[in-house]
C-alpha cells in the first residue's frame, strides 16, 4: 500500500515538473502560487467527471426502468408480490391502488420516478419500517466489513503480483497464480462455512457469527455505525477486541477473494510494463533491479490498478451477500436475503437500486483519480 | 525434428479452406496442449461431461433413495463421502448433481453467448445511434453486481432452476457484446470487409460471413472463462434457495442443507462444496489456457 502511494506519487510529481516545463518553456517567469499545470490538470479532471456524470445521469434513468420492470412488469400480479398470498381483499386492492397499478404505464413509471426522487424506496413488509431508515441501518456494517477486506486485499495482492511478474515462470509465479486461481474459483459462502468449522468450531481461535458477543451488544454508543471505530472512540477496547474476534474471518475471506483479483490483474500490467522500452533504458542506466521494478514498472502500473481496486471493492459489495448470510453478519446483504426469502419486494428492490447506486458512485470516483493520477487520460 | 513440422505448417498457401482449417487447429491445439495447466483443465471439464451423462450408471446408491438407518454416516468404504439426514448416499447426490451443473451452464452458455455476440457484432458494425443505445444498454446492466441482479430477477420471476438460468442469462449477454464489439471496430475496417462490401454484399452478409467468425475465438475464450462464474452463482442461488429445490441434488442446495449439520457432521456440506470448487477450478484452468493459445502475446 505504501509502495504504491509513493509511487503514483512519485509519478505525479514527476509528471507535474515535466508539465510545469513545459508550461513555463525556457525563460524564467515569476513563480506563481498555483502553477499552470495544476489548472490545466484540474481542468481535465472537471471535463472528465462532468461527462462521467451525464452518463451516468442516464445510466440510473436505466437502472431505475430496470428495477421498475422487475417489480411491475415481469411477476405475474405484483401486488401479491408485494402484500404476499395471505392478505385480504382489502389490503389487496388499497396495495393496488397505491401503486397505482389501475394507471397506464407510462404514468407509472413517472410516479414510480417521482417517489424515488423525494428518496422514498417505500415500506418494507417485513421490519415495517421505511426502507431508506433500514438500508441506513444496515449498510454500514456491510461498508466495514467491505473496507477491511480490500485493506487485506491491497495489502496482499499488489505485492505478490509484483512478485509473480518479477519472478514469471519460475516457482514463486506458479505458487502465487495456483492461490489467486483458488481464490477466484472458490465459492466464498463454502469456503467461510469450512473457516467456521475449522478455526471457530474445532480451534476456537475466532469468534462466531455476528458482528460482536451479545455481552457488548448495544453497549457501544452509536457514532458512525461501524463498531470498530465506534468501540474505539468509547474507549471500550473489551468491545473492541470482540469485533476484532469476528470481523476476521469473514474479512479475511472477503480479502482472499480480492487479494486473487488484484494479484492476478497487478501481475499481468507488471508484465505488460517490464517489456517496455522505459524499463530497459532504466536497466541500462544501471538502477538497482527493486527501483526498476517498484517504482519505475509498478508507477506506471498504478493507473489501471485503480481501476481494478474500485471493481474489486465493488464486487465485495456483491460477494458479500453470500458471506454475510453464512456469518449472520447484520450488513445490506443480509437484509437482501431476508428480504427475499420473506418474498419483500420493496425491499429487495431498494437495495438493488442503493447497490446499484454505490456501484456507479465508484466509478465515478475511479474516473477522477484515474484522470487525476494520469495527465495523458483525457 | 519439431522445426521441420512447424515449417511444413508455414510452407506454401494450403491448397483448400478445409485444409487452412485444420492447419489453424493443429497450431492451436500443439500451443494448448503444451500448457500443462490447461490440460487438467480440459480434463476436469470432460470429467464433468462424461460424469453428467453417466451419473446413473456410475453412482452406486440412488441419489433419492432414503434409509433412515445409515443415517449421518461419516465417509466409509460404502458411502464414500457419507450419508446425508435422510440417509441418502452424498457420493451419488454430487455425481447427480453434476448434470444439473452442466446443464445450468450450457443452457446460459447457448443462451446468452449467441445473443450477446450477433448484438455485440451488429453494434460495433452499424455504429451511429444503435450502437449507443446498445453500449447504453449494457452499461445500465453493467452497472448492477451480477448476483444482485440475478437475485432481484428470480424475486421477481420466482425461485426455481429455469428461472435460476434465465436470470444468470440476463446478466451475462453485457459482457459478451462488449467483447464481441470491441473485436468488431478492430475488424470493420479491414481491407478484406471493404473488398467484400465493394462486391456488394449486404450488411448482414458481412457480419455473418466476415465479422462474427473473427469474433468467435475471444467469445470462447469469455465463455470458458465465465463458467466457472455462472457456476459459483448457480450455487449461490442454489445455497439462498432460490435455484433447484429441495430434493433435488443440486451443489449449492446440498451445501445449505448441510449447513444446519455442519459442526458434527462437516461432510454434509464439505464434499458438495469440493466438487463446485473442482469444477470451477478446471473451467478457469482451461479458459486461461484457451486465451494464452488464441493468444500467445497475452
Amino acid at each position: 500500500m505504501t509502495d504504491l502511494q509513493r509511487n503514483s506519487i512519485g509519478s505525479k510529481k514527476s509528471h507535474l515538473s515535466q508539465q510545469s516545463a513545459h508550461a513555463r518553456g525556457n525563460a524564467a517567469e515569476p513563480a506563481l502560487l498555483i502553477r499552470p499545470s495544476f489548472i490545466v490538470r484540474l481542468g481535465f479532471c472537471i471535463t472528465r467527471v462532468a461527462r462521467a456524470l451525464a452518463s451516468i445521469v442516464v445510466t440510473i434513468i436505466g437502472l431505475l426502468l430496470v428495477t421498475f420492470m422487475i417489480g411491475r412488469v415481469i411477476p405475474v400480479d405484483p401486488v401479491l408480490a408485494v402484500v404476499g398470498d395471505q392478505a385480504s381483499p382489502e389490503s389487496y386492492a388499497a396495495a393496488r391502488a397505491e401503486m397505482g397499478l389501475d394507471q397506464p404505464l407510462l404514468v407509472q413509471v413517472v410516479m414510480y420516478f417521482g417517489k424515488l426522487g423525494r428518496g422514498d424506496l417505500g415500506t418494507s413488509t417485513l421490519t415495517r419500517r421505511p426502507i431508506v431508515e433500514d438500508i441506513a441501518l444496515y449498510f454500514p456494517a456491510t461498508l466495514e466489513l467491505a473496507t477491511l477486506a480490500t485493506i487485506f486485499g491491497i495489502i496482499l495482492g499488489i505485492p505478490a503480483g509484483v512478485y509473480s511478474a518479477a519472478r514469471r515462470g519460475r516457482l514463486p509465479d506458479h505458487v502465487i497464480r495456483i492461490i489467486s486461481l483458488f481464490g477466484y474459483s472458490m465459492p466464498t459462502f463454502w469456503l467461510g462455512m469450512i473457516g467456521l468449522l475449522v478455526l471457530y468450531a474445532k480451534l476456537g481461535w475466532i469468534a462466531g457469527p455476528g458482528r460482536i458477543d451479545i455481552l457488548y451488544d448495544g453497549m457501544v454508543p452509536t457514532v458512525t455505525r461501524l463498531l470498530l471505530v465506534d468501540s474505539l472512540l468509547a474507549g471500550n477496547f473489551r468491545a473492541f477486541a470482540s469485533a476484532c474476534a469476528h470481523i476476521a474471518l469473514p474479512s479475511a475471506i472477503l480479502g482472499y477473494f480480492s487479494m486473487a483479483y488484484i494479484a492476478r490483474m497487478t501481475r499481468s500490467f507488471m508484465i505488460d510494463q517490464l517489456t517496455q522500452d522505459h524499463i530497459v533504458a532504466a536497466r541500462a542506466k544501471g538502477l538497482s533491479e527493486g527501483r526498476v521494478i517498484w517504482r519505475h514498472a509498478l508507477g506506471n502500473a498504478a493507473v489501471p490498478l485503480v481501476t481494478v481496486v474500485a471493481l474489486s471493492y465493488g464486487s465485495l459489495l456483491e460477494g458479500s451477500v453470500l458471506t454475510e448470510t453464512v456469518f449472520a453478519w447484520p450488513g445490506l446483504g443480509l437484509y437482501l436475503t431476508n428480504a427475499l426469502l420473506s418474498a419483500d419486494m420493496n425491499a429487495v428492490l431498494g437495495a438493488t437500486i442503493v447497490i446499484g447506486l454505490v456501484f456507479l458512485g465508484l466509478n465515478l470516483v475511479t474516473d477522477a483519480i484515474y484522470s487525476w493520477i494520469d495527465p495523458r487520460a483525457k | 525434428m519439431k522445426i521441420a513440422r512447424d515449417a511444413s505448417h508455414a510452407s506454401g498457401a494450403p491448397s483448400s479452406r478445409g485444409q487452412a482449417k485444420l492447419a489453424r487447429f493443429s497450431l492451436f491445439w500443439r500451443l494448448l496442449s503444451q500448457n500443462l495447466m490447461a490440460m487438467v483443465g480440459l480434463g476436469v471439464v470432460i470429467l464433468l461431461a462424461v460424469v453428467a451423462l453417466l451419473g446413473p450408471v456410475l453412482s452406486p446408491h440412488d441419489p433419492y433413495a432414503q434409509d433412515l438407518a445409515v443415517r449421518l454416516m461419516p465417509p466409509n468404504m460404502s458411502y464414500w463421502f457419507g450419508t446425508d439426514e435422510l440417509g441418502r448416499d452424498i457420493f451419488s447426490r454430487v455425481l447427480h448433481g453434476a448434470r444439473i451443473t452442466l446443464s445450468i451452464v450450457v443452457l446460459v452458455a447457448v443462451i446468452a453467448a449467441p445473443f450477446g455476440l450477433i448484438l455485440g457484432c451488429v453494434s460495433g458494425y452499424r455504429g451511429g445511434w444503435f450502437d449507443l443505445a446498445i453500449m447504453r444498454i449494457t452499461d445500465i446492466f453493467l452497472a448492477f453486481p451480477r448476483l444482485i441482479l440475478a437475485l432481484a430477477f428470480v424475486a421477481a420471476l420466482g425461485p426455481g432452476i429455469e428461472n435460476a438460468v434465465i436470470a444468470i442469462a440476463l446478466t451475462s449477454w453485457p459482457v459478451y457484446a462488449r467483447v464481441a464489439r470491441a473485436e468488431t471496430l478492430l475488424v470493420r475496417s479491414a481491407n478484406y470487409v471493404s473488398a467484400a462490401r465493394l462486391q456488394g454484399a449486404s450488411s448482414w452478409r458481412v457480419i455473418r460471413r466476415y465479422v462474427i467468425p473473427m469474433c468467435v475465438n475471444s467469445m470462447v475464450v469469455r465463455v470458458t472463462l465465465d463458467m466457472a462464474g455462472i457456476i459459483l452463482t448457480a450455487a449461490g442461488l442454489g445455497f439462498l434457495g432460490l435455484g433447484a429445490k429441495p430434493p433435488s441434488p443440486e451443489w449449492g442446495a446440498m451445501i445449505a442443507n448441510g449447513r444446519q449439520y455442519l459442526f458434527d457432521q462437516w461432510w454434509l456440506a464439505t464434499m458438495p462444496g469440493l466438487a463446485i470448487l473442482f469444477v470451477s477450478l478446471g473451467f478457469n484452468l482451461l479458459g486461461d489456457g484457451l486465451r494464452d493459445a488464441f493468444d500467445p502475446r497475452g
